[in-house]
């Protein structure tokens, strides 16, 4: 049995402009001590994704479908059950780490206040827990820094104070929604260095939620690539990399500048993303779909079509070989440019 | 390389019908409009407006005559009566409290409207200016504002009015002088957090100069917070006005306010004329109930964050 | 040779901050501390640094927006540092500026023609009314915008559509240069590359010159025709795209340029980060000597006792011992 399955789970929102569908159906099992990486872009659903099994949508949102976390049915589950959950057994790291502290009270007692309320041991062990935590978390001279209050720490020990913080009950699901995204390169690499080795240590699955593919190219087993609230494709990480299967996630690979080889003129996907109020009929991606068909129309099921890898596509796998077919309605400048030599 | 086709397809292009926007200020309406307490509250001062201007044309008497039937025993005869065409009845010296009502309706409104008027225009701009330009500037200005607000503005007031005689003039003056404190404090806060926002910096960079950037960028985008605080001020100018005309300092007989005849009523209700109290205080209350729905919807039409 | 657009030399620029007690001197931040190049007309220099660098303060001091020292002299041999307003405003529409936030940089209250008009309003007093909603249209379309949309506010578009609308206002006064900070970092990456493939073509059009600031290393590299590392206000290496890419010699484009992750998991997976040691340093109270010496694998005594000029023939670097990283000096410090 998955750690962490859901069945059929749909996120709406109520508006003033109408119902916005952030996700759709969307079916996905995480295994104990498994990495999942789940990438899309703004508007996607990974978020709400996530903020629906943790029980976080906003007030307007509504979730259906089915979550059950080891065995247990936790969507739309009560309070007192979604914070036992949320404390003990799945931990939630955000993009934002002040979100999650309060400025007003000492890191200490922050950590030690959780320890105490869900563990029930005494403040002093607490803080003894909490400062090996911090050393876990390679903060320099945690004994001494554990009494800071949020705002002390730069932004880079901030996330990591907030990593501490989710792992202090040995939670078995670490999500993790764009942990690096406010943080330079070189702090991101070090964050991303420490969340594999905890989860290395501490045996548990990681679902990391990000825009950005060489994230996950780097720490993730299987790859989740999201688009209009609706699975794209899903495979182990080597072949989403290399052999696309998915007009989608082909394009984004091909719109990504990359600091390893030569550039030339960029891919870009072209249109924008879909106004989920009002989302396209079928395929999701289909208006932006070099290989868009008529029968598009009609949203393809997620199928399997090799050994462990999945994809939501009418288009022939064949046809994503061969590339984009040219796309004659766009008069593209360099287009032309690159036909005179 | 000339491509005729492009060429002709740009030109189509560039004569294609423009499409209309969607102006965050008509969002903002679409919302109010939704807001049920809001737009009652908008049809209530529409009828108070009415009532202030065409009030007059419905009155059998006019406010300074005196019914001469009825002088002396208001308390008898003097009751709410479409027979003798005092509707809201009349006051201890027969004098029609209908038309006497409608007058202190457009005195009180207009003391209101023209103390937030006063507020806004001045407020913003000196606000604005001082939020704008910062440094010592904005340090001497808003000082200045410290200093005037400082003063016990009711005490100056009552002082004004004593020592040069009650005036509409010296009212609104007064009233004038301190609404504006206030507003320029808000306005100066607002100020500061849109000036380093990058379409300000944009135009800076552009070389606008500061009071185009003033009147174009920064004043449009606080009007939302300027509405939603001046029409919360017209009743705290109505309500200073009565107070004052409560006093017996306000205006001058034969002129009067709700503050005014609320006053007289207040005077006389232990001999049964009610209605004398009774009937600017409705107005009174209405009014002052009615803006701060209307204020509070415009807030939430115009702040969208907290849906 | 063509003489250079622009130039700058030894540009700074501090803040003062107040002081935290009320008899102590006012804090000064250097947030720029002396920074040189060339700029050739049509070139891109892409400008890389972590936050705190002072990358974006570099930009807003080129354009006049916050005060600086020092020289960044113009084609025409006008320093314009320190130039009042006044004469400042025939430069305005020669350098333009595109910004981060696509939806924060366009006024909310104002359609999209007036928007991309101000520029025109501001330096083209000559032009009529319909000549100018003519440009506009133009321009709309030249970067990618329906022209029919022109009544329309920018929140009714997306974010990709608001940085076109952000260059089509940079660009209607026909500038010489356009300095980008940020322009894609808040944009997907779908839509990023649109852009960045706009910019390129519209620099190619035009003859534009760009100044590219970035903390994506892999953005900069595409666009860029010479990079300008900065740290802690100072310009640690400034070369080539391609050099500076296929060879860093400062210690930390080394270890900037093997912390951006690759899309490739074989790849990703096996190269090597060069971790930097601590965090940092205020930019109130900078190292002595080097600035980065503090994190620097190969820091000696002589980093933190004298400040390495930038030199070099075309592959410029503030080092004193610059070069590739040898494995045991990366063990040292791992």
């Amino acid at each position: 049995m998955a750690l962490l399955q859901i069945r059929d789970l749909n996120v709406r929102f109520a508006t003033t402009d109408g119902e916005v569908s952030a996700v759709n159906g969307i079916n996905l099992d995480v295994q104990r001590g498994q990495t999942l990486g789940i990438v899309g872009e703004s508007g996607s659903g990974k978020s709400q994704l996530a903020f629906s099994i943790m029980g976080l949508l906003a007030r307007n949102g509504r979730a259906t479908g089915s979550v059950q976390f080891d065995g247990t049915e936790i969507l739309n589950a009560s309070p007192r059950v979604l914070n036992r959950i949320r404390a003990e057994k799945i931990a939630m790291v955000f993009q934002d780490p002040m979100t999650s502290l309060n400025p007003y009270m000492r890191v200490s007692d922050q950590m030690a206040e959780v320890l105490v309320l869900h563990k029930g041991i005494s403040r002093r062990q607490a803080l003894v827990e909490s400062v090996r935590m911090l050393d876990a978390v390679k903060i320099p001279d945690a004994r001494g820094r554990i009494g800071l209050y949020p705002h002390e720490f730069s932004g880079g020990m901030r996330q990591r104070v907030m990593i501490a913080m989710s792992l202090l009950c040995r939670p078995d699901l670490l999500i993790a929604d764009e942990p690096t995204t406010a943080l330079d390169v070189t702090v991101q690499a070090q964050i991303m260095e420490l969340l594999a080795d905890l989860q290395r240590d501490f045996g548990m699955a990681m679902v990391l939620i990000t825009h950005d593919l060489g994230v996950v190219a780097g720490s993730c087993e299987r790859v989740m690539v999201m688009y209009g609230g609706r699975i794209m494709e899903r495979a182990p990480v080597e072949p989403i990399f290399a052999v696309p299967a998915h007009p989608y996630t082909q394009g984004l690979l091909a719109a990504i500048p990359r600091v390893d080889q030569k550039g030339d003129q960029l891919s870009a996907i072209p249109g924008s993303p879909p106004n989920m109020t009002n989302p396209p009929p079928g395929c999701p991606f289909a208006p932006r779909c070099a290989y868009a068909m008529p029968v598009c129309e009609a949203m393809p099921p997620l199928e399997q079509f090799a050994v462990d890898r999945e994809r939501a596509c009418h288009a022939p796998l064949s046809a994503l070989r061969q590339g984009p077919p040219p796309q004659p309605d766009l008069p593209e400048p360099a287009a032309i440019e690159e036909v005179q030599p | 390389m000339v491509d005729t086709q492009q060429m002709r397809s740009l030109a189509a292009r560039l004569a294609e019908p423009e499409v209309r926007g969607r102006s965050p200020w008509a969002d903002a309406r679409r919302r109010f409009r939704r807001n049920k307490a809001a737009m009652v509250s908008l049809f209530v001062l529409i009828l108070v407006a009415l009532f202030a201007i065409f009030g007059n044309q419905l009155a059998a008497w006019s406010n300074e005559e005196m019914d001469f039937a009825v002088m002396g025993q208001a308390a008898q005869l003097g009751a709410p009566s479409f027979a003798n065409g005092h509707y809201f009845g009349t006051d201890d010296l027969g004098r029609d409290l209908f038309s006497r009502t409608v007058q202190g309706t457009q005195v009180s409104l207009m003391v209101g409207l023209i103390g937030a008027g006063i507020a806004v225009i001045v407020g913003t701009l000196y606000g604005a200016t001082a939020g704008y330009v910062g440094g010592r500037t904005d340090a001497v200005m808003m000082r200045l504002v410290d200093i005037l607000m400082s003063i016990p503005y009711m005490f100056v007031l009552i002082l004004l009015l004593v020592m040069f005689g009650r005036s509409m003039t010296m009212l609104f003056l007064g009233i004038g002088l301190i609404s504006w404190l206030d507003m320029s404090r808000i306005v100066r806060g607002q100020t500061l957090s849109l000036k380093n926002r990058e379409f300000i910096e944009a135009a800076r960079a552009t070389g606008v100069p500061a009071w185009k950037i003033i009147l174009r960028h920064i004043v449009p985008n606080i009007l939302g917070v300027v509405a939603v605080y001046a029409t919360l001020l017209v009743p705290l100018m109505i309500l200073s006005e009565s107070f004052i005309s409560f006093l017996g300092l306000g205006v001058q007989e034969p002129l009067t306010s709700w503050g005014a005849l609320i006053s007289e009523g207040a005077g006389t209700m232990n001999y049964g004329t009610l209605w004398q109290l009774a009937f600017p205080l409705f107005f009174f209350c209405i009014t002052l109930f009615a803006f701060f729905f209307v204020g509070d919807g415009l807030r939430d039409a115009l702040d969208p964050k907290d849906r | 040779m063509t003489t250079p657009l622009m130039t700058a030399r030894d540009l700074r620029v501090r803040f003062e901050l107040p002081a935290q007690g009320l008899f102590q001197k006012p804090r000064v931040l250097q947030a720029v501390s002396g920074v040189d190049f060339t700029l050739m007309p049509g070139e891109t220099l892409g400008v890389v640094g972590e936050s705190g660098s002072g990358k974006s303060t570099l930009a807003r001091a080129l354009i006049g927006l916050v005060p600086a020292s020092g020289h960044a002299v113009w084609q025409d041999g006008t320093n314009l540092i320190g130039l009042s307003p006044r004469r400042m405003l025939k430069y305005r529409s020669e350098i333009q500026m595109v910004f981060q936030d696509p939806l924060a940089s366009l006024d909310p209250r104002m359609t999209v023609g007036q928007i991309i008009a101000e520029p025109l309003l501001t330096h083209r007093k000559d032009l009529g009314r319909d000549e100018i909603r003519l440009r506009v249209k133009d321009m709309m379309d030249r970067v990618g915008l329906l022209p029919n949309q022109i009544n329309r506010y920018p929140h009714e578009f997306s974010g990709g559509q608001c940085q076109r609308i952000g260059i089509a206002r940079a660009l209607i006064v026909e500038p010489k240069l356009v300095i980008c900070d940020e322009p894609v970092s808040a944009l997907d990456v779908s839509i990023q590359a649109q852009v960045i493939n706009l910019l390129g073509d519209l620099q190619r059009d035009l003859g534009l010159a760009l100044i590219f600031i970035a903390h994506d290393l892999s953005v900069v590299k595409h666009i860029s025709d010479r990079v300008l590392v900065m740290y802690l206000g100072r310009v640690m290496e400034l070369a080539e795209a391609e050099a500076l890419y296929a060879d860093p010699r400062h210690p930390y484009t080394q270890a900037l340029l093997s912390a951006v992750p690759v899309p490739d998991p074989v790849l990703e997976r096996a190269k090597r980060i060069i971790p930097l040691r601590g965090e940092l340093p205020s930019p109130m109270n900078p190292p002595s000597g080097c600035v980065f010496r503090t994190r620097c694998p190969r820091a000696e005594a002589l980093c933190a006792t004298e400040r390495p000029e930038l030199q070099g023939g075309g592959h410029l670097t503030a080092c004193h011992f610059p070069g590739a990283l040898r494995p045991e000096e990366l063990s040292k410090a791992g």
